[in-house]
């Protein structure tokens, strides 16, 4: 199968700094990989390497097979850059006719109509850029990435600007696009959001992939938990697949259980131990 | 180059709605007025001369929309700085270009739409001033000039000629560097007409040449100076020389190769452009 996005051993100099160095990374249609790593990273470079709007020092990158920055790449790919702005005298409707028209969409007055709802702006389509907050501004954003259903999406940062609500809309949109086989590729800081969503997450620190795998797998088994009328036991050594066998013997020893839990490290602790001192 | 139309649509619709277009327009009818205002009085006094040497409705009429020539390029050339200063780096500074970048249109189709979208814009505002200036001073004084359309397309291409300069500009410079940049680049051209006035007064020649290659180096400033010899062409006697001294940098002819070396400097400036912008990271 052709992946939706193929990164390999990406790199990207300005000058003696060292933005990116050697990363590689695929995208399945359907799947959706988590960017993780802190700022300077090199996050954003690798997304604008694989969007054609930087070019690569060394490596290379395709999108559903062309090369990154090729028309059919351009045609097959959906982004929200970190930092946008659309016209301030364009309305919704405006923005998004605009883009259809770029992208060669035949979607119509329909399409727009879908997406709008689709990122909570059915309201909003006659409403100016100007006249927006930034949370509505990168809803739009949202819905200007998903015209003419692009196969790929690459979303650096798109929820940095919105309310609790506005993200766990984002986050049932992107389970509905991974439905739709769309390989999404998202950059974002908020590891709860990452950890929520993503089939794969790829850490990056300085430059370099340090980590990357699922968030499950990542995380390290710390023990299982045990509610039981005595208290809370704890079994520092236990493993998930241990839980049958400790529960039954507390029941063989009279104990009434009234939870069990499986502890294991979050992804929080997992980036930090990935990023190690790289926090800048 | 399907999305060439797309983006010239674009830039035109931004031109037309931002503010800036407004004021220029306020400006442009103020202007206006003044010019009329101007052109009745400078009439009126001199019909009161005695008759002399000079035919002072004609020194008067040639002189007077020559100077409306200069006002005309340079509020064109204000325009023309504005609708393309902030084209490449400023809306990438802004975030305005990735979105528009990302889509299958190509970085050609894109700086050729921007273009187009300000000469859109910029070519019948030109046209529009220069011909209004010449209805009024018909108007004031019954004063027609010798040449009418070439001179006034010469201003236009000479617009368009800042406009192309700001393009290439916006690939390397920030939007408040190139706008300072270009008005220079004016500002230089204007310096080597008055050079070649001072030089042609002095006989200097070594002035004269350093203005001449200033003016084809900044193609807009002969087209202007071309434009001026243009709509007294026929003037001849005292009269005639009188107006050759002209306002604002003289008037010269450019000769047969002046369109075709504006031809090929803007072939130059836009590849330029073009391939400065097609190797740019965003």
């Amino acid at each position: 199968m052709v992946p939706a996005l193929l990164v390999e051993d990406a790199a990207k100099r300005y000058g003696r700094v060292v933005a990116l160095d050697g990363v590689s990374l695929e995208v399945q249609p359907g799947e959706l990989v988590g960017l993780l790593g802190p700022n300077g990273a090199g996050k954003s470079t690798l997304v604008k390497i694989a969007c054609g709007l930087i070019r690569a020092s060394r490596g290379r990158a395709e999108i559903c097979g062309a090369p990154a920055g090729s028309p059919p790449a351009r045609a097959a790919l959906g982004y929200l850059a970190e930092l946008f702005r659309f016209p301030g005298w364009y309305s919704a409707d405006e923005v998004l006719r605009l883009h259809q028209r770029l992208a060669g969409s035949t979607g119509g007055d329909g399409e727009r109509g879908r997406l709008l709802e689709l990122v909570g702006l059915a309201s909003a389509r006659a409403v100016r850029v100007d006249a927006m907050s930034k949370g509505m501004q990168q809803r739009l954003g949202i819905a200007q990435a998903l015209v003419g259903s692009p196969p790929v999406l690459l979303l650096d940062e798109p929820t940095s600007a919105l309310d609790p609500a506005g993200r766990r809309t984002v986050r049932a949109l992107l389970e509905e696009l991974r439905n739709r086989e769309i390989g999404v590729l998202l950059n974002s800081h908020l590891l709860s959001e990452i950890e929520l969503v993503c089939d794969r997450v790829v850490i990056l620190s300085r430059g370099r992939v340090v980590a990357a795998g699922r968030p499950e797998d990542l995380s390290q088994a710390r023990g299982v938990e045990i509610e039981t009328d005595e208290g809370i036991r704890l079994f520092p050594e236990a493993r998930r697949d241990q839980v049958p066998g400790l529960v039954e013997q507390l029941v063989r020893e009279g104990r009434q259980i009234y939870g069990v839990r499986v502890l294991a490290t979050s992804l929080e602790e997992e980036y930090l131990e990935a990023v190690g001192g790289d926090t800048a | 180059m399907r999305a060439l139309p797309i983006i010239a649509g674009y830039a035109l619709q931004e031109a037309l709605r931002r503010r800036i277009f407004h004021v220029v327009l306020l400006l442009t009818a103020v202007y206006l007025g003044l010019y009329w205002l101007g052109a009745d009085e400078a009439f009126e006094e001199v019909a009161q001369f005695d008759d002399g040497p000079v035919e002072e409705q004609e020194l008067t009429g040639g002189t007077l929309f020559g100077l409306s020539m200069f006002g005309t390029l340079f509020l064109g050339s204000v325009l023309a700085a504005f609708l393309t200063l902030g084209v490449v780096r400023g809306d990438a500074e802004r975030g305005l270009l990735q979105p528009l970048v990302v889509r299958p249109v190509g970085r050609g189709a894109l700086l050729l739409g921007r273009f187009l979208g300000a000469a859109a814009v910029c070519v019948p505002y030109v046209l529009i001033v220069y011909t209004a200036c010449a209805l009024i001073t018909r108007t004031a004084g019954d004063w027609w000039p010798d040449q009418f359309l070439r001179p006034g397309v010469q201003l236009a291409v000479g617009v368009l000629v800042v406009a192309a300069l700001g393009l290439l500009g916006s690939v390397f410079l920030s939007a408040t560097a190139n706008g300072i940049a270009i008005f220079m680049v004016f500002g230089a051209g204007l310096v080597a007409g008055l050079l070649g006035q001072i030089g042609e007064a002095l006989n200097s020649e070594t002035l004269e040449t350093v203005a001449d290659r200033t003016s084809w180096a900044l193609p807009f400033e002969a087209l202007y100076q071309d434009a001026l010899y243009r709509i007294t062409s026929e003037s001849r006697g005292f009269t005639g020389l009188a107006i050759e001294l002209g306002p604002f940098g003289g008037s010269q002819a450019g000769g047969t190769n002046l369109p075709l070396w504006t031809i090929a400097y803007f072939a130059v400036v836009l590849a330029a452009t073009l391939a400065a912008f097609s190797r740019k990271d965003l």
